[in-house]
This record gives C-alpha cells, structure tokens and sequence, in this order.
C-alpha cells in the first residue's frame, strides 16, 4: 500500500497540513474554525503519517503518544473551564475574558482587528476540544491500522 | 409492479424536490432574523469574542457542545474497549 507516490506526498504535505490544523485550533476565536475543525486537520494529517509509514515504523512512533491522555485532559479540561464560570456568575460564563490573564486582553468592539490574545475561557475551550478531538480521531485511525495489519499477517 | 412503483416514488420525490428549490427563499433574506441580529450587535461586548460563530458555539450554546463533546469521548471510549480485546496494543 504505501508507494513512492504516497511517500513523497506525505514528506511534503504532512508537516504543513499539521501546522495548519494548530493554526486553525489556536485562531479558532478569531477566524473561521475552531477546535472541532482543526482537530479534525490535524487528525487527518496524522492519518496520513499513519498509512504513508510501514507497520513496524507506526508502532514504534504512536507506542509512547500520550493519545488516550490527551483525550481525557481533553475532555476534563473543557468542563473544568466552563465550570469556572460558577465563581460568580453561571456555568460556561466567560470569566477570562478582559481580565488581564493570558488570552484575557481587552476585546475590540467593531472590525475583528485580530488580536491573538483576547477571547477568555473561548481560547482554553478552543485548544481543549481541538487536543481532545485530534486524539480522539488519530486512534480510532490507528487502532483500525494496526488491526488491519495484524489481520494480513 | 415493483418498478411501476418505484417510477412514482422517484417522480413524485423530484417533484418535491423542484419545487422546494423553486420556492426557495433568495439568500440572505430568512424569515426571523431578530435572533441573527441580536447575535450581531451584542456577542462581542457579551462572550468577548469576535468571531461571533465561536461566542455562539462556546458561550451561548455551551451545553450543545458539552453534549458534541461527550458524544466523540463515548465513540472513541467505545471503539478503543471494543477492538482492544482482539490482542492490538496501542
């Protein structure tokens, strides 16, 4: 399955597609996307390090890759920043936002000038729900590589 | 008679579908647009956003996606108990 054609086309696309997907995750409160979309890229990105790689190469890489980590700090991260909304206000409350704290710069109001460091708690959700995402995805992939693999054997 | 049947079926979900796209409203214009406009002129100085999308999904429908999210976690947690046991260490 994996021919020179794959190969070359993995070296060259992959780092970027990769790059793009954290672009997308990080902008996500600034620009189109957001944590579901880049997760998404970056999940297809890996995807295609995965079937690009031979069998024994994949398990060496992803034998160490905290997938199943990422997922769940994923997953609590996420509610645990909504749940900082109840320290006064309601649940999912943007308590961050024009605090001063990092992401907590002062929002413009009118034209979206692109500042990175505004948004509040929606740039925590953003990178918590694209980790959780890109995890989610990259092994649901990986298990049903290798089980594809171990079934050729 | 089975594709006697199935020629009316077919004719009549065309039928439905041109004139869906023949009634169909010009774009741009919806029927209630209070809500849009509401979300317009305040999402930025209310969930401090401005991409007004991420403020919707993330701050006003935050429980939707609470939801979404717990639905991907259930999916994976399935699939990774269901197909770990057949020996594949990942």
């Amino acid at each position: 399955m994996t021919t020179t054609i794959i190969k070359t086309t993995t070296r060259l696309l992959a780092p970027l597609i990769l790059v793009f997907g954290l672009y997308i995750i990080l902008h996500g409160h600034l620009t189109p996307g957001g944590g579901f979309q880049g997760g998404a890229v970056v999940a297809s990105g890996l995807a295609l390090l995965i079937v690009a790689h031979e069998h024994k190469k994949v398990k060496e890489l992803f034998e160490r890759a905290p997938l199943s980590q990422l997922e769940s700090i994923g997953a609590l991260g996420f509610l645990g920043t909504g749940l900082l909304g109840l320290a006064g206000y309601t649940f999912f409350k943007n308590v961050i936002a024009n605090s001063g704290f990092l992401f907590g710069g002062k929002t413009p109001i009118g034209i979206n000038p692109g500042y990175l460091n505004t948004g509040g708690t929606l740039a925590y959700m953003n990178i918590f729900v694209g980790m959780k995402v890109l995890a989610g995805l990259t092994s649901i992939i990986l298990i049903f590589f290798l089980i594809l693999k171990e079934g050729e054997k | 008679m089975r594709n006697a049947l199935g020629i009316v079926v077919f004719l009549a979900f065309t039928f439905f579908l041109l004139t869906a796209a023949f009634e169909i409203r010009p774009f741009g214009e919806p029927v209630h647009r209070e809500m849009d406009n509401y979300f317009i002129m305040h999402a930025q100085e209310e969930a401090s956003a401005n991409n007004v999308v991420t403020s919707i999904v993330f701050d006003y429908r935050g429980f939707d996606t609470l939801g979404e999210a717990t639905v991907l976690f259930t999916a994976v947690a399935g699939v990774l108990m269901a197909l770990r046991s057949r020996g594949v260490k990942t």
